[in-house]
C-alpha cells in the first residue's frame, strides 16, 4: 500500500536564458519579455520563474528599455 | 568606431513617404557627424503598449549605427526637435555582443575540456525549459 504522498511532485526549475544559451537580452522582443510580465504588468521574481540572477539583471534591463520604447506596459490593469 | 542600436517611434498621422525621407534625413546625418547607419528594420506600425502624446499606435524604426558618441549626439538631438518623434531610444550593443561572445568562447570551451562526446549529445541530456 502505497503511503501519502509526502511531496507533491516539483519541477526543478532551469533558468530559461541558461537552458537556452541565451547570452544577451534583447529588449526589442516583446514576446519574449511577456512571458516574464504577469498580469499586473510588474517584472516576475526570479523566485517564481526559476531565472538565474545573472540572467535575471539582464532581463529586467530590457524590460525597463522595453517599457519606455512602448514595447510592454508600465502598469496594465 | 562603436556599434549603436537606435530605436524611434514616429507619429502614426506621418505617410510612409514622409518616414522614408526622414530615415535618409537621418542616414545623411549620421554620416556627416562621421558614423554610418549599416542596417535599417522598418516594422512598420505597431500598437503602444500605453498612449504616448495621444497616439495609440506608432511606427518603429529599428537602426544599426556605426559611429561614436559625437554621431549618437547629434541624431539624439534630431530626434528631440522633430515633433513626430515621440519616443527614441539608443543602447551600446557592441560592449554586449562582446561580452556575450565571450561567453559562448567559455562555454564552448568548458564542454570540450570535460566531454569529448559531441554537443548534440550533450544537449539533449539537459533537462527541457520551463514554460511559463
Amino acid at each position: 500500500m502505497p503511503g501519502p504522498r509526502r511531496f507533491s511532485v516539483r519541477r526543478k526549475r532551469v533558468c530559461k536564458f541558461c537552458a537556452e544559451k541565451i547570452s544577451y537580452i534583447d529588449f526589442k522582443d516583446g514576446k519574449l519579455l511577456g512571458h516574464f510580465i504577469p498580469e499586473r504588468g510588474k517584472i516576475l521574481p526570479r523566485r517564481i520563474s526559476g531565472v538565474c540572477s545573472t540572467h535575471q539583471r539582464l532581463l529586467a534591463e530590457a524590460i525597463k528599455r522595453a517599457r519606455h520604447m512602448a514595447i510592454l506596459p508600465f502598469v496594465a490593469d | 568606431m562603436r556599434n549603436y542600436e537606435v530605436v524611434f517611434v514616429a507619429a502614426p498621422t506621418l505617410t510612409t513617404e514622409e518616414l522614408d525621407s526622414f530615415i535618409g534625413h537621418i542616414q545623411t546625418v549620421a554620416e556627416g557627424k562621421n558614423g554610418k547607419v549599416v542596417k535599417i528594420d522598418n516594422w512598420g506600425k505597431k500598437s503602444l503598449a500605453y498612449k504616448i502624446k495621444k497616439f495609440r499606435e506608432g511606427y518603429y524604426v529599428v537602426l544599426s549605427v556605426d559611429g561614436d558618441g559625437a554621431t549618437i549626439a547629434e541624431l539624439e538631438r534630431r530626434f528631440r526637435v522633430t515633433d513626430y518623434i515621440i519616443r527614441f531610444i539608443s543602447v551600446r550593443t557592441d560592449e554586449a555582443l562582446k561580452r556575450s561572445e565571450k561567453i559562448k568562447a567559455a562555454r564552448h570551451k568548458k564542454i570540450s575540456k570535460h566531454a569529448p562526446v559531441p554537443p548534440v549529445s550533450a544537449e539533449t541530456e539537459e533537462a527541457p525549459p520551463l514554460p511559463l
